[in-house]
Parts: C-alpha cells; sequence; structure tokens
C-alpha cells in the first residue's frame, strides 16, 4: 500500500498541525470547575475540562499538575484556551507557558469577582475565541505531523495475538515517514523490563528507562504486602490462558512492532528530540495514561483492546481497535477498526497494519472516533502523592 | 485455505496459543507461524480452550518457555508435545 504523505489538519501558529480544534476552558484547580461548566454551557463550540485537583499540591506532584494543564493547552488539537482559577498566580503561570505557542490563551481568576460575573466576562472572550476558530480550515498538512501515541485496555490473549502487532505494524510503516510515536504503561512492562530496555536506542534511553522502570518497581516493593504474584497476571488472565507476568508484558510490548525508543519521557512531557518512539513514564489506567501523553503533544491516539475498554479522550481522538470477535460484535458502538479476522487467517498484520493506517488517516482528516461521538471526554489527571 | 486452529508468534516459539472455541485430544491441528506466515501441523494430546497455550516440542523441567520469541517462564513439571501448557506445568522466573 502507499502510503498517503500528507492528512487535512489545523496549522497552527507554532508550525505544529492539529486533527482537531477545539476551544477549551480549562480549570486550573476543583473549585473552578463549576465556572467553566457553566461558560462551556453558555458557548457553544466551547469544552469545559473539569477535574479533581489543582490545589495544595506540592513538589513533583504539583510540577505534574502544572506539566498536564499546560501540555493541554499546548497540544495543536487545541485552537484557543481560556483558563479560569481561584487566585491568579498558578492561573497566569499556565497562561504564559500555553501563550508561548502563538495560540490565543486567556486567564481570569475568581477570588474577589465571584463565579457569576466570572462566568459572566469569561463568556464573551469564549464566544470571541469560539466564533475565531469557527474560520480555521483544514489543510493539506504533511503526515509527519502525526504524533501518535498507543495504549491498550481490557487486553485478552486476542490483543497479544493480533491487535497489538497491528499496531506494532503500523509504527513499523510510519516511522520511516518521520511521524512521532509514544507508548507508556510502566507498570505493565513489567516481565518485559529487561528486554524493553535493550530497545532503546542509545545508551542514554537505556539508561533512563532501567531508572524509570527500578523507581516504579521500588514503589510496588515499598507498598506491596506480597510480591504481586497473586495479583499479576490476574485471575481474569489466567482463566483467559496468560500464564506468567512475563507472557502479559510481551503481548503489550508488541504495539511498538520492531522499534527502538529514542528517549524516556517524564509524565505529560513534550518529547525534544525530533520524530521517532519515545517512552513515557505513565501509569496503566486507561484515562490517565492517555490525559499524559495529550499533554505531551500527541494528536491521535491508538487502543487495542481485548475485553472492550470504552475510555475516550476531551482532546485528542482515540482510535480503537480489537481482534476479539465476540468484543466486535456485542460492543461494536466502541470498535473503529475489528482485526479478529487475524484469528482465522482471512488477513495477515500487513494487511491488519494498512486498514489501521487508512483507519487513522480518516480520523486525522476529522472523521468521528466511536469513542467522540458517544461523547468519551475522560480527563484525569495523574497525582502522585497527598496533598499538604 | 484450510481453518488456523493454534497461532504461533515467532518462529523460534515452543508454544502455540488455541484461536478456535477449543482443541480436542488426538485432534490433528493447523498452525499458522505468524512471523513468516508458514503453516505447521500438530497433534494435540489434551483438550486445550480458546487462548491457552499448546507445547510444540517435548519440554523438560528447568527448560524456558518461548512465546514472541521471548522467555515468558519456566517448566516446573515436564510437558510432551501437543499438552496443555499453563500455570500447572510452567512459572514466572520473576519471583
Amino acid at each position: 500500500m502507499e502510503i498517503p504523505k500528507t492528512f487535512l489538519g489545523y496549522k497552527r501558529e507554532d508550525g505544529r498541525s492539529g486533527t482537531r480544534n477545539h476551544v477549551i476552558i480549562l480549570p486550573v484547580d476543583d473549585i473552578s470547575n463549576a465556572c467553566a461548566e457553566a461558560v462551556a454551557n453558555n458557548i457553544k463550540g466551547t469544552i469545559a475540562l473539569p477535574h479533581s485537583y489543582g490545589r495544595l499540591q506540592f513538589g513533583a506532584d504539583l510540577e505534574l499538575h502544572f506539566r498536564t494543564m499546560i501540555g493541554t493547552g499546548r497540544n495543536p488539537n487545541v485552537a484557543a484556551v481560556i483558563v479560569i482559577g481561584i487566585e491568579p498566580k498558578w492561573t497566569k503561570r499556565i497562561v504564559d507557558a500555553i501563550a508561548v505557542t502563538g495560540k490565543p490563551v486567556e486567564g481570569f481568576s475568581i477570588e474577589g469577582v465571584g463565579d457569576i460575573d466570572t462566568i459572566a466576562k469569561v463568556s464573551k472572550k469564549a464566544q470571541e475565541f469560539s466564533i475565531w476558530a469557527s474560520e480555521k480550515q483544514r489543510e493539506e498538512r504533511p503526515i509527519s505531523d502525526l504524533w501518535i501515541s498507543v495504549k491498550c485496555g481490557e487486553s485478552d490473549t486476542t490483543s497479544g495475538l493480533a491487535s497489538n502487532p497491528t499496531v506494532g505494524n503500523l509504527m513499523d510503516k510510519l516511522e520511516p515517514l518521520g511521524v512521532h510515536l509514544c507508548f507508556g504503561e510502566t507498570s505493565e512492562l513489567t516481565g518485559a523490563e529487561t528486554v524493553c530496555e535493550k530497545r532503546g536506542k542509545t545508551p542514554e534511553a537505556q539508561e533512563k528507562f532501567k531508572k524509570t522502570w527500578n523507581a516504579y518497581n521500588d514503589f510496588i516493593l515499598k507498598e506491596a504486602t506480597d510480591d504481586l504474584s497473586e495479583s499479576q497476571p490476574t485471575a481474569g488472565n489466567i482463566a483467559g490462558g496468560l500464564t506468567t507476568i512475563e507472557e502479559k508484558a510481551f503481548g503489550n510490548f508488541q504495539k511498538i512492532g520492531s522499534r527502538q525508543f529514542i528517549d524516556v519521557l517524564e509524565p505529560a512531557e513534550e518529547p525534544t528530540k525530533g520524530p521517532g518512539l519515545y517512552f513515557m513514564d505513565t501509569s496503566s489506567a486507561a484515562a490517565e495514561c492517555v490525559t499524559l501523553q495529550a499533554a505531551g503533544g500527541f494528536n491521535i491516539h491508538l487502543f487495542p483492546t481485548g475485553q472492550g475498554n470504552i475510555i475516550g479522550n476531551p482532546i485528542e481522538p482515540v482510535i480503537k481497535l480489537t481482534a476479539n470477535p465476540l468484543t466486535a460484535k456485542t460492543m461494536s458502538e466502541h470498535i473503529d477498526v475489528d482485526v479478529s479476522k487475524i484469528l482465522s487467517r482471512e488477513m495477515n498484520l500487513d494487511q491488519a497494519g494498512n486498514e489501521l493506517i487508512k483507519a487513522t488517516l480518516r480520523v486525522a482528516n476529522g472523521r468521528l472516533t466511536c469513542a467522540e461521538a458517544l461523547g468519551h471526554k475522560e480527563f484525569v489527571m495523574t497525582k502522585l502523592y497527598r496533598s499538604a | 485455505m484450510a481453518n488456523t486452529d493454534i497461532i504461533i508468534h515467532d518462529e523460534k516459539d515452543n508454544v502455540g496459543v488455541v484461536v478456535i472455541e477449543k482443541i480436542t485430544p488426538k485432534q490433528d491441528c493447523n498452525c499458522w507461524v505468524m512471523e513468516n506466515d508458514k503453516s505447521v501441523q500438530i497433534q494435540s494430546k489434551d483438550e486445550i480452550p480458546l487462548g491457552h497455550k499448546i507445547a510444540m516440542i517435548d519440554l523438560n523441567e528447568g527448560d524456558t518457555i518461548l512465546k514472541y520469541g521471548h522467555d515468558i517462564g519456566k517448566v516446573v513439571k515436564s510437558i510432551k508435545k501437543g499438552e496443555h501448557v499453563h500455570v500447572h506445568n510452567v512459572k514466572t522466573k520473576k519471583w
């Protein structure tokens, strides 16, 4: 298959391209959610991104909060941003960092004004942004402007057999075209960690991965009451035929095909080493992981599932594929790409990879994903430890 | 093309995965090696359900199970070619 050299995207001020054209209302903290949601309700063409945190966080946990907020605003799928916080200082820090991209962004704080007047003020600005963004047109953009993140969920044996290798096949075909790629799930690579480490392209990348995985493992050893062999693989995994944690991890690992990663990213960190595959240190919980990858700047997501995960994201379209014929049938409204024919050998990996590339480009060009059409907008902050 | 009963990921693997509802003892099964798109045959010794593994060769205690071309655990009870491979005869090397 000849892979198209371009897709239809929104060109942004900083030169990157969006697959979507969202105007977002971003609350800095939990108590600004009501205001953000009221504005999004007033002004059509805007979406609020409510979440549960942003008060009394400190240290690395606070830095991650800022990185996630700022990265979400900077993502090229976002045309313009309104930031609302209870007080001006943290609000301004987020506004200033988003403004570097050149996109319209404005901050508001509620203290000393109250919700009602803030909502009135913000609504006027949000209306201006929404009308401005509505005139943006899709244009031909190089395929290298696709930043593709991946994460699997509700995995079963069909994931390791077929849907994860299909994603790996896409990576093998698209990486040479200069796209950015990202995988994560530190915890679920346990069992394959030494093999994964060797996939680092440079000694620095390998060392960074080893450090990241060891930090995770130390945390598990500290908190666990037993050696985890009772929970990994799970009883459900074992019933489905998975015997060891290594087998589960290698199934997960199929998503990167034969690629090597060039760097290891902190959660929500934007890659800076150019095109290629990155590993991001993330939780394996679906919504947390995709939220972090979107904040890292990734503009389209591939999500292989076995038993049928239903996750979506407010700014990064999530494309679901499955190789489980039962899931494809019983949960068809959640499945964008059905690759179950691999199991009956009516389709090989090369063909499945091509189907996934076609579907990815259609979604990049504007086709709604199942999750978008169903209104899935899971925006979940990763919290490292309790607040002060 | 003949129906596929078992999928083998990598040429090096010593186990395959059942992809039909189940295979029954003494069933002649068609196996597809995904990596090189080749076909091989095996006769089963056990009943093995969908998603579970079958031994492609005789395996002794202490041998390594290879799936995806990688080490996924050790044999703790010898396994004959065609037998069911799972938690009763294979354990993790992790803990």
